[in-house]
């Protein structure tokens, strides 16, 4: 060891680009994800397996709904469904990792803490993604969907990019909840969400009382908004009120329970 | 005995060998426990470097900032010249910590491709793994590791950067004595190439065969910083107590042979290498009465140095870690 050596090397040496995230770190983190078989079923099957079984009804494919048939409009819904559950499902990762005390072991790496969010999200984003094709693609296979492709294209994007909303719902909620249980957790509340949010039923089918209540709900306004192109009945500034409060919230919270989480004691 | 920064007040400049750690006048609290109490220490690369203390003394406090997981209260910290996070995101320093934990879903090698990935620039993971003899269970998954098997993984993780500084909470917490051995030979290896490594714990003899300097922390302080030869001189030196009334540590500074001096009341003790020439001196040149001589093992001297009645400071042990 010669001190020209350590000297040069503090100089040479640097930081990581954009704080550490990387698309091994994605591929690792995705492949995490798939191992949980839960997870798997959850955001990739149950959705797929809802629209063979109500998606498919004889009918559907008969009855015009906008530009495609009711069937499409079903397939909207369950791809939403599945997407905002990938997506709960990779945000709430963080609440294991900080129960193992992998976010501990982070710190003492380049890795930022703006950079893990960022993994987090996209990985998050591409489970969601996942669950979107897989609806769609029984959707196609299944030969009772109707639109025009630029429709199939235009309507699962819309539904994976609003599905962010929910990578911020499970970041908050990994930092807030401990580990134990927190996925069974999760797909309560998303249950309930979708069902009054009108993925199920239509709100319209709703006592009064309960649509003016249901209208408030964070997937009430993301579900409207991603049946829009289909429907071609325009937009209603409320849902778009609804789908940005709703995010400022989930990533407030996020933020708020990241900083106590990271704070430097 | 305790050392004090004398130098590196300065920026360091490109023709200056680079201190790897520089603490000055650092404290910590934790409420109204002081866990870090005024510690200035240097750390000149290649060191091998134990901090030595019983439990509470402020070692994983120490070193938590040192990594930039706690900040400081008061005081200057630098990690070769940079700030403590800097120093890390550019993977000059690693560290096993106790508390680092690791994914139990991912295999050894994803644990080590993960992190490799995480630095600007990385050694292989797979080699890493060969150095630190887990190659063989690359592709098991963590949770079905053994917690030997998981800290030689942290220490494979540690290493993927190639640090100038190492930094090693308890490191064989756990191992058995042959794994213990076989680590600090991997270690001491290791530091034959430069690297820094400053490790924390409470075996007297870990310290005493595996580092260059021991730092003896007691009560968030340093109270004695030298060789590990050094240190044993203190450990084999004798306590000379005597009945002296009105007596001041000041006064008494420069008592032959005394290294360390206390004052209890009427009672002083002083810490001999020379308990002959103490003695003598006590007796004729002071009005010392009811002379005493004890020898001191090396865990009275540890226990001595480290201790609770060593001191006017009470800490509940474990409370300050």
């Amino acid at each position: 060891m010669s001190t020209p050596t350590i000297a040069a090397d503090v100089a040479d040496r640097r930081a990581p680009a954009l704080g550490g995230f990387n698309l091994t770190v994605l591929k690792l983190e995705v492949r995490r994800l798939t191992r949980n078989p839960r997870t798997v079923i959850i955001a990739l099957v149950v959705p797929a397996a809802f629209f063979l079984l109500f998606g498919l009804n004889r009918s559907y494919d008969s009855l015009a709904v906008g530009h495609g048939n009711y069937s499409a409009f079903v397939m909207i819904s369950l791809a939403l469904y599945g997407a905002v559950l990938a997506t709960t499902f990779g945000g709430a990762m963080v609440s294991m990792e900080r129960s193992q005390g992998w976010s501990r072991q982070l710190r003492l790496t380049p890795l930022t803490p703006a950079a893990y969010i960022a993994i987090k999200v996209a990985t998050a984003l591409v489970l969601g993604a996942t669950s979107v094709a897989a609806v769609y693609i029984v959707g196609a296979v299944t030969h009772k969907a109707s639109m025009s492709t630029g429709l199939w294209i235009g309507t699962g994007l819309s539904v994976w990019v609003g599905s962010l909303l929910f990578a911020a719902f499970g970041l908050f909620i990994g930092y807030l909840l401990p580990a134990e249980n927190v996925m069974q957790l999760i797909g309560l509340i998303l249950g309930l969400l979708s069902f009054v949010g009108g993925l199920f039923i239509p709100v319209s089918e709703f006592a009064v009382a309960v649509q003016d209540v249901a209208k408030w709900t964070p997937l009430y306004g993301l579900n409207q908004l991603v049946h829009t192109p289909l429907l071609g009945n325009g937009v209603d500034w409320t849902w778009v009120v609804n789908v940005l409060g709703w995010l400022v919230i989930f990533s407030g919270g996020a933020m708020w329970r990241f900083r106590k989480d990271t704070a430097r004691v | 005995m305790t050392q004090t920064a004398t130098s590196g007040t300065g920026k360091s400049a490109e023709n200056t060998r680079p201190l790897a750690v520089e603490l000055a006048g650092v404290h910590k609290h934790f409420g109204h426990v002081h866990a870090v109490d005024g510690v200035d220490l240097d750390l000149r690369s290649g060191e091998i470097v134990a901090i030595l203390g019983p439990n509470g003394a402020g070692k994983t406090s120490t070193i938590d900032i040192i990594l930039g997981l706690s900040r400081p209260d008061a005081g200057r910290v630098k990690v070769f010249g940079l700030q403590p996070r800097q120093a890390i995101s550019r993977g000059l320093v690693s560290a096993v910590m106790q508390t680092g934990g690791l994914l139990r879903d991912l295999t050894v090698f994803e644990t080590a491709e993960y992190t490799a990935s995480l630095f600007a620039r990385s050694q292989n993971p797979r080699e890493v793994l060969r150095t630190a003899g887990i190659a063989d269970i690359a592709d098991r998954r963590v949770g079905k590791c053994s917690g030997g098997e998981q800290q030689r993984l942290r220490f494979a993780l540690a290493l993927l950067s190639n640090p100038d500084l190492l930094v090693l909470d308890e490191p064989t917490t756990g191992m058995d004595v042959e794994g213990r051995r076989g680590f600090w030979a991997a270690i001491r290896k290791d530091a034959e190439n430069g690297r820094t490594v400053l490790f924390a714990t409470h075996y007297l003899e870990e310290a005493d065969a595996y580092s260059d300097r021991i730092l003896l922390l007691r009560h968030g302080r340093v109270v004695a910083d030298g060789t590990s030869s050094e240190i044993k001189a203190m450990a084999a030196g004798r306590t000379v107590r005597a009945t002296l009334p009105g007596a001041s540590a000041a006064a008494l500074t420069n008592v032959p042979g005394a290294e360390t001096v206390e004052v209890r009341g009427e009672t002083v003790l002083v810490h001999s290498n020379d308990s002959d020439a103490t003695a003598r001196y006590l007796l004729t040149q002071t009005s010392a009465r009811d002379l005493e001589i004890t020898a001191r093992g090396i865990e009275d001297a540890f226990i001595a140095l480290t201790g609770d009645d060593a001191g006017s400071a009470a800490v509940t042990p474990g409370a300050a870690r």
